[in-house]
């Protein structure tokens, strides 16, 4: 056993049971990050506090809230909103996070592919956030059922139907998902469980995972700089701070994920009082009802880009069905991501603005993804379904072209 | 300034994508209608005639008060809501406000074609009729005199509540108003009204939410602008009815409103404090970093 002596002060207490001092060295204040960085480097910090806003808030609201399909929607909207002390500023604080924090996943995300941040050894660090982006897709999904609104229902029946497009085992796969034959009780239920049970769960153990796949790579920096982290951590700690490279996580590092947090939780807040509309759809204050179908059906706006992929081949080619080209274009979207480390072919860590091809491929990608977002929102009719489809194509070909653009702008620096 | 540009691509980014996916695809979504007309110029109304109160009276009296009671003057309704739904197919309104809170042409070309006025005409076809039967037939003098009548008995002034009641809550509940004892529901019965309007009317409780103000006051100036063929009636309320109407909708089913505007700036006030305490403390962090 550990030698134990007297202790002076509760530090020393804890510290002779928990070795807290190192600890605290190892995680906070020797816990070394490159100095060349901006206020892109803060948004993992700013998800942290806004996932912690999620928790916290969700908790308020599930002291009231009733997982019945008769229930759900006056215990939400009359029970919650009305009744409750601040019982609308916790709806409104989770309704708006939920949307907030996508926001800040795909600025986090891109700055990672912007900056090259997913390979040669940080491949670990990608896969961990892009596992936190699927299980927080399915949090926002199972999380928008819950008031049981129109929108709820009527997501809830487009996106559990997709899973019949699964060979063989497909309709017994819907009915296995939705409990029922139908979108009912027995969905909103389950529904409710991993929203506020089964997911956060994941996403807790996830983000420990994420956060742990960072200390042998370590943080990228703004030119992916090679940074030799043992000897500028020791030039740091001899007082030559200056000239260091790094920093430590505490105090500095932070003090400036702080200083960006600040503002973000003035745009945050201005949000959740005045401007909440984009997060808390309108047709979602209508309640479930399976005899009326909206005259517009569309998910929030951060699942749009993958949603207009799915329905951008809205023809049959041959015997092959549209429904079944979409579905397989929506896997090929959603998994693309995961495996974009083996997609870009250049050996070397260099920001994309270092990288002609792949810079131009960046901002193709960017304005991709911008305009299958805003054209999944608008009704598939006319030119819209063909710029769709059209944007839709082109996504699949940007990922095919990947390996040769990586490739080219290698062989051109002589690698 | 380096950050300032990659900032300014964030923002822009974020902002062409917000006004994409919103302002624009809303605009898509629904279409422009003209704003609402609260003069009602489109029907056979008065036409400058002016009435006579105590004809009018007489003329009321005889011809309306079978069917519709007129509780402030002493003619009580007949029949409980219930019989006289089943008797008409829905509850015929009470008269003592319509002098109020319907404009005065829009309830003299009512009187004149009671589905012609409502714009309904398309739900009374195939020997269907409307349950009021239309006094045409009568002088417009007489008419004005109806008109004259019910503005002269109507009150001086009626709260919000008693304004959604009269106009709209024969057929419409809100829930919401009352969820202790359920006064708030719908006064002609379920299936009464599924069969005079085809469907259930929808209640009104969040209806503040879940359609923008705007909306609410094309759609109830003239229903068949946004919803083209639709059951409902127009009504014919004046502007300052239909305000008190939307205002009581906003009273039950956003009634946090208050409390939300008047929390938000002080919870801003805070956070710029915050974010400027955060940012003296990055600068002091950072000062021997470079």
């Amino acid at each position: 056993m550990a030698k134990i002596e007297k202790a002076n002060s509760v530090g020393e207490w804890l510290d002779q049971r928990l070795n807290t001092t190192v600890l605290n060295k190892v995680m906070m204040t020797e816990y070394w990050i490159p100095k060349n960085i901006n206020f892109l480097w803060a948004m993992g910090v700013l998800l942290a506090t806004t996932f912690g806003i999620l928790v916290i808030s969700g908790i308020f609201l599930m002291m009231y809230y009733k997982p019945d399909v008769n229930l759900a929607f006056d215990s939400v909207n009359y029970t919650i909103m009305q009744e409750v002390a601040f019982g609308w500023l916790f709806r409104h604080m989770h309704g708006v996070a939920a949307s907030v924090i996508f926001l800040i996943i795909y600025i986090h995300m891109f700055t990672g592919i912007y900056y090259g941040s997913y390979k040669q050894g940080r491949e670990m660090i990608w896969i961990s956030g892009m596992l936190l982006f699927m299980t927080f897709s399915a949090a926002g999904f199972s999380g928008y059922m819950l008031p049981w609104g129109q929108m709820s229902y009527w997501a809830a029946m487009v996106i559990t139907n997709l899973f019949g497009g699964v060979p063989v085992i497909g309709d017994a796969l819907v009915v296995w998902i939705r409990g029922d034959f139908n979108v009912a009780d027995a969905t909103l239920t389950r529904f409710f469980m991993l929203h506020v049970f089964l997911l956060p769960i994941v996403i807790m153990g996830l983000i420990g995972l994420h956060f742990y796949t960072l200390r042998i790579p370590h943080v990228n920096n703004q030119d992916s700089d090679e940074v030799d982290f043992d000897a500028e951590a020791e030039k740091y700690l001899s007082g030559n701070k200056k000239e260091s490279q790094v920093i430590p996580f505490w105090p500095v590092f932070i003090s400036k994920d702080l200083a960006v947090l600040g503002i973000f939780l003035i745009f945050y807040f201005y949000l959740v009082f005045f401007h909440y509309n984009f997060a808390m759809d309108p047709v979602n204050f209508d309640p479930a009802d399976n005899m009326v179908t909206p005259a517009h059906i569309y998910p929030e706006w951060y699942f749009l880009w993958s949603y207009e992929v799915l329905r951008g081949f809205f023809f049959d080619v041959g015997p092959i069905k549209a429904f079944d080209i979409g579905l397989a274009a929506f896997g090929f979207a959603n998994a693309i991501f995961l495996v974009l480390p083996w997609l870009d072919r250049d050996p070397k860590i260099l920001p994309a603005h270092r990288r002609p091809k792949f810079f131009i491929w960046f901002w193709i990608l960017m304005i991709d993804l911008i305009v299958l977002t805003i054209w999944g929102k608008l009704p598939p009719t006319g030119t819209n379904a063909y710029i769709g489809f059209v944007a839709a194509l082109a996504f699949i070909l940007i990922f095919v072209a990947l390996p040769f653009v990586s490739k080219s702008d290698a062989k051109k620096r002589g690698e | 300034m380096k950050e300032l540009k990659i900032l300014a691509v964030v923002v822009v980014l974020t902002l062409i994508t917000y006004w994409g996916v919103e302002p624009f695809a809303h605009s898509q979504m629904h279409p422009h209608v003209d704003a609402p007309d609260y003069t009602f110029k489109d029907v056979d109304g008065l036409k400058g005639t002016q009435g006579n109160v105590e004809n009018g009276a007489t003329l009321v009296q005889a011809n309306c008060t079978a069917c519709h009671s007129i509780e402030s003057q002493g003619f009580p309704q007949i029949m409980d809501d219930a019989s006289s739904a089943a008797a008409y197919g829905v509850v015929p309104p009470d008269l003592g406000s319509a002098g109020k809170i319907y404009n005065a042409d829009y309830l003299a070309a009512f009187i004149k074609d009671p589905a012609a006025a409502s714009k309904v005409g398309h739900k009374f076809e195939d020997g269907r009729v409307h349950p009021m039967p239309g006094y045409g037939w009568m002088e417009a003098q007489e008419i004005a005199d109806m008109v004259a009548y019910l503005q002269s008995i109507a009150p001086e002034t009626m709260s919000n509540k008693e304004v959604f009641t009269d106009a709209c809550q024969r057929c419409h509940g809100i829930k919401y108003g009352d969820m202790q004892n359920g006064t708030m529901a719908a006064f002609t019965p379920v299936e009464n009204i599924k069969s005079y309007m085809g469907k259930i009317p929808p209640d009104l409780s969040q209806y503040i939410r879940s359609r923008s103000t705007s909306y609410l006051h094309e759609f109830i100036n003239d229903p068949q602008k946004h919803l083209e063929g639709t059951a409902m009636p127009r009504v014919g309320l004046t502007q300052e009815a239909e305000n008190q109407v939307v205002t009581y909708m906003q009273e039950v089913g956003d009634s946090k409103k208050p409390e939300r505007e008047a929390l938000g700036p002080k919870f801003l006030i805070y956070l710029v404090i915050f974010a400027i305490f955060a940012w003296l403390w990055k600068s002091k962090q950072w000062r021997d970093m470079h």
